[in-house]
């Protein structure tokens, strides 16, 4: 392979580091701060399997499979958490979230 | 420049501006269909890896479950999206410095690391030569890390129980089907048999 493995991983890194400015530039919107942990999730799992191609090891890519399922799960129970309380209280915005005042 | 590393480029460049789109977009039905897109070109990294299967897999569960269920809920709120962007200028400063300390970071631990040739001899699980990568994984999968394969699916079964407890909700006067009810009818209850006299009615 001519790509480097150096390469996918500055690529992860980007994709990691531009989640990361989205958590907090969209901190307003909670659905888009999902959507980046969603991409931090993604970049994680790039570099899983980047490095699991090129050591020929195959834990890389088992673990990425385990790291899709729990993202899924996660997207599952934030919008199912986001839609109950948007029922409660009509509005997603993340400074009204304060009900338990913890 | 050869083909793959002309492919790695069109995907990780494509991927990392639909991740920008992500989260500079106005609309988030839009930021949806960036995440999308960026989805699609990590699955192409994933092919361009080797790892056919995971790039399917992304396919599948990303494509088609998690972003649909991401459209669907921000089509079916009725919100103003647009008072959410009230702070984005604001948080801007803040949130470019961190991206670029995050990177820089990032950057100097890549850049002076390599592979240890112990690492390297340490394979735990190497990838059997002539076999297909979903198959490959598949032995791997359903012997060394059986239990972790289970765990995952009770993971995805609390999870799905869990969204289904937060947002199931029982309305009050809906006429829903009362399926024994229904089979416990019998003929006799049901019809009702009447000698009706010629031109008298009932």
């Amino acid at each position: 392979m001519t790509v480097s493995l150096s390469q996918f991983l500055i690529t992860a890194a980007i994709l990691f580091t531009l989640g990361v400015a989205g958590i907090i530039l969209n901190r307003k919107n909670i659905i888009v701060v999902l959507m980046s942990v969603e991409l931090i999730l993604l970049s994680v799992n790039i570099n899983l399997v980047a490095f699991s191609a090129f050591l020929g090891d195959l834990t890389g890519q088992i673990f990425a499979l385990f790291i899709l399922t729990v993202a899924a799960a996660e997207a599952a129970i934030g919008l199912a958490i986001l839609v109950a309380y948007y029922r409660n209280r009509g509005s997603i915005a993340v400074e009204d979230i304060n009900m338990m005042k913890g | 420049m050869n083909i793959p590393s002309l492919f790695f480029y069109l995907f990780s460049a494509v991927m990392i501006g639909a991740a920008f789109m992500v989260i500079s977009a106005r609309n988030p039905v839009h930021s949806v269909l960036f995440l999308i897109l960026a989805f699609f070109n990590a699955a192409g990294l994933f092919i361009l890896l080797g790892a056919e299967f995971l790039a399917m897999i992304l396919v599948v569960v990303y494509v088609g479950a998690v972003a649909v269920l991401f459209l669907f809920v921000v089509m079916m709120l009725d919100v103003d999206f647009a008072e959410f962007k009230q702070g984005f200028l604001q948080y801007l400063p803040l949130g470019a410095t961190l991206g670029v300390v995050v990177l820089i970071e990032i950057a100097l631990v890549v850049g002076a690391w390599t592979v240890g040739p112990v690492s390297i001899a340490n394979v735990t699980t190497p990838v059997p030569p002539g076999m297909t990568n979903t198959m490959a994984l598949g032995r791997v999968l359903y012997t060394q890390y059986a239990y972790l394969f289970q765990a995952a699916g009770l993971i995805l079964l609390t999870a799905m129980i869990g969204a289904i407890v937060l947002t199931l909700r029982h309305k009050a006067g809906v006429k829903r089907q009362n399926v024994a009810l229904q089979n416990a009818r019998t003929p006799a209850e049901a019809v009702e048999l009447r000698k009706v006299a010629s031109r008298q009615g009932i």
